[in-house]
């Protein structure tokens, strides 16, 4: 499926905006992810697997509140760096 | 965070053993380093250093590190500088500056590059100065004279840089822990003095246990220190929510120090403080030139720690400090050190400057005494940095900020100086020559005031107003070295 990359990010894509990963839930992805474009993860994902604070992921206009949740082939995951203040 | 900076593909990866072997105790010794512009390296231990002969591989020539017997050497009188020996003309100008408000002080021109007021005509070797800010991290470097200074393009505009720290050890590597606004903390690293960087490709990150509801994990990379001279390409990190980290191969991947993170003490060290406004972190990390077994840390609410076993174990060191804020101000732990330092040439000889004054001890006594008693009292002996004359036990320096009432943290009365102690802190002298004589609100942080090593010895601090100031003359007198840059959370020395 598609993923569509933040500015942040887009150092470890070359600049990429979007890219493809394989997985069946956001979990998978952001793995498959990872093994592409090493160190990704983390900066997103903490240690203890929870979303980092300023981190929304949504599954095409779906809000992710899990990395358990499904993802299908055709979908976009949308990884958004929340505006959080002024 | 960017990748890399050149184009440079150079990613190292490499797994070391979780477990540091224990070595026996070394004898103390400084590192000789070599001049900037050489093409000298580290001694290169291959297993610690593996990582970084990949990115240099073909620049680098295997040089011995000089062992320097450390005797202490006291300095008796302050060294004529710089500044000092300058010329009537240039200090009526220092002068003229700090007597006009700090808006009008702001509007000379001097956006990048610094020309000193004075002219000293002492060559030292030029100087690099590393500036960490909450916008990025910055060069500034100076001429043979250090009397002219210029402030390079940023590096990692826009990313949160804590402290940047280069390798007393001989080699080029220099770790920064940083993060940015959105995403997760991390260190970048640099084999070649900063020309290129890389991330870390396992940046320290707190064990996830499957029986911990709410685990840990690591908000901001805030202090970076090398290891023990014997340990090349050792490395430890400290961190905010507290946690202590090592690297064994020049800060690629980094490894819970267990003994700590996971000490069966740890909820009580950490629970006394809450978050402070900074954030409860590790800082002050300190490895006795003497042995690598024995390092200190600090914990900002906590206190400060000794380990005998290279971190296998710890324990509190905050005998006679206080916590004047606590309805015991004499526990054992959960004091606010805001800087720990102990001094190179006699680390048993050890300063702190903490929430509630300057601190003192004699290891072998392992009581604090309060030396910012004799601090005047309208200034107060609360502050952020320490700084240790590296040739003199006897001598520090302080930065005092006003701790009354709110905490303002701010410079006491919008008048901001140096206090320096030549006796272990019996009598401090104030320093303000060159620096704005009023209506300066500003704070310099705990790694944001540092010194060099040369003669005369130069001291420099960043302030939260985006400044480096500069005292070529052991803080005789000051001059403003660069204007406008972000909030300054460290001011470090790029090792030669």
């Amino acid at each position: 499926m598609n993923v569509r990359i933040p500015s942040p990010l887009r150092s470890y894509t070359s600049g990429s905006a979007q890219t493809q990963a394989e997985g069946a839930t956001v979990a998978e992805v952001l793995a498959d992810l990872d093994r592409k474009y090493p160190g990704i993860k983390f900066r997103v994902i903490d240690e203890q697997d929870r979303i980092r604070q300023h981190i929304k992921f949504f599954v095409n206009t779906e809000t992710v509140e899990s990395l358990q949740h499904p993802i299908g082939q055709s979908d976009t995951l949308h990884i958004i760096c929340a505006l959080s203040g002024g | 965070m960017a990748r890399k900076t050149t184009a440079s593909k150079t990613k190292t990866k490499k797994t070391v053993d979780k477990e540091p072997a224990k070595k026996k105790a070394a004898p103390a010794k400084t590192t000789k380093k070599p001049p900037l512009a050489s093409k000298a390296k580290s001694k290169a231990k291959p297993a610690a250093k593996a990582a970084a002969k990949k990115v240099v591989a073909k620049k680098v020539v295997a040089k011995k590190v000089a062992a320097k017997k450390v005797t202490p050497k006291k300095v008796t009188k302050p060294v004529k500088s710089a500044t000092t020996k300058a010329n009537g003309k240039a200090k009526s100008k220092a002068n003229t500056k700090a007597k006009a408000p700090a808006k009008t002080a702001a509007k000379k021109p001097s956006p990048a590059t610094t020309k000193a007021a004075s002219k000293s005509g002492v060559k030292v070797k030029p100087l690099t100065l590393m500036i960490a800010t909450r916008k990025g991290a910055f060069y500034l470097r100076s001429d043979a004279t250090r009397d002219s200074w210029k402030i390079s393009k940023p590096e990692f505009l826009g990313h949160i840089v804590y402290h940047m720290v280069s390798d007393p050890r001989g080699s080029k590597v220099v770790v920064m822990g940083s993060k940015t606004g959105h995403l997760g903390p991390t260190v970048m690293r640099s084999t070649d003095n900063g020309a290129t960087w890389t991330e870390a490709t396992r940046p320290p990150a707190f064990t996830k246990h499957e029986w911990e509801e709410k685990g840990r994990a690591v908000e901001n990379v805030f202090w970076i220190a090398p290891g023990h001279e014997s340990e090349p390409g050792v490395w430890y990190a400290g961190t905010s929510p507290p946690g202590l980290f090592r690297s064994e191969d020049d800060g690629d991947t980094w490894h819970s120090v267990t003994g700590f993170n996971e000490h069966h003490m740890y909820g009580q060290w950490i629970a006394s403080g809450g978050a402070t406004p900074g954030g409860q972190m590790v800082h002050s990390i300190r490895i006795d030139p003497r042995d690598p077994n024995h390092m200190y840390l600090a914990i900002s609410v906590g206190g400060v720690f000794e380990s005998h076993d290279k971190g296998h174990d710890w324990h509190p060191l905050n005998k006679g400090c206080q916590s004047e804020w606590l309805p015991d101000p004499d526990v054992e732990y959960g004091h606010d050190p805001h800087c720990f330092i102990f001094h190179p040439l006699n680390p048993d000889r050890l300063y702190q400057q903490n929430h509630c004054g300057i601190y003192k001890m004699e290891r072998s006594e392992g009581v604090w005494e309060r030396i910012g008693d004799n601090m005047p009292k309208a200034v107060g002996d609360i502050g952020f940095p320490i700084v240790a004359h590296p040739e003199d036990p006897d001598c520090v320096w302080v930065f005092p900020m006003d701790g009354t009432t709110v905490w303002p943290r701010t410079s006491p009365e919008g008048k901001p100086c140096t206090y320096i102690s030549r006796n272990g802190g019996k009598t401090w002298k104030k320093q303000s020559k060159g620096l704005p004589e009023s209506d300066a609100y500003f704070t310099v942080k705990r790694q944001a005031m540092t010194c060099d090593h040369r003669k005369p010895l130069g001291l420099y601090f960043g302030t939260s107003g985006g400044e480096v100031w500069g005292s070529a003359d052991e803080g005789e007198s000051w001059q403003c070295l660069v204007r406008y840059l972000p909030e300054i959370y460290s001011v470090t020395v790029l090792e030669d």
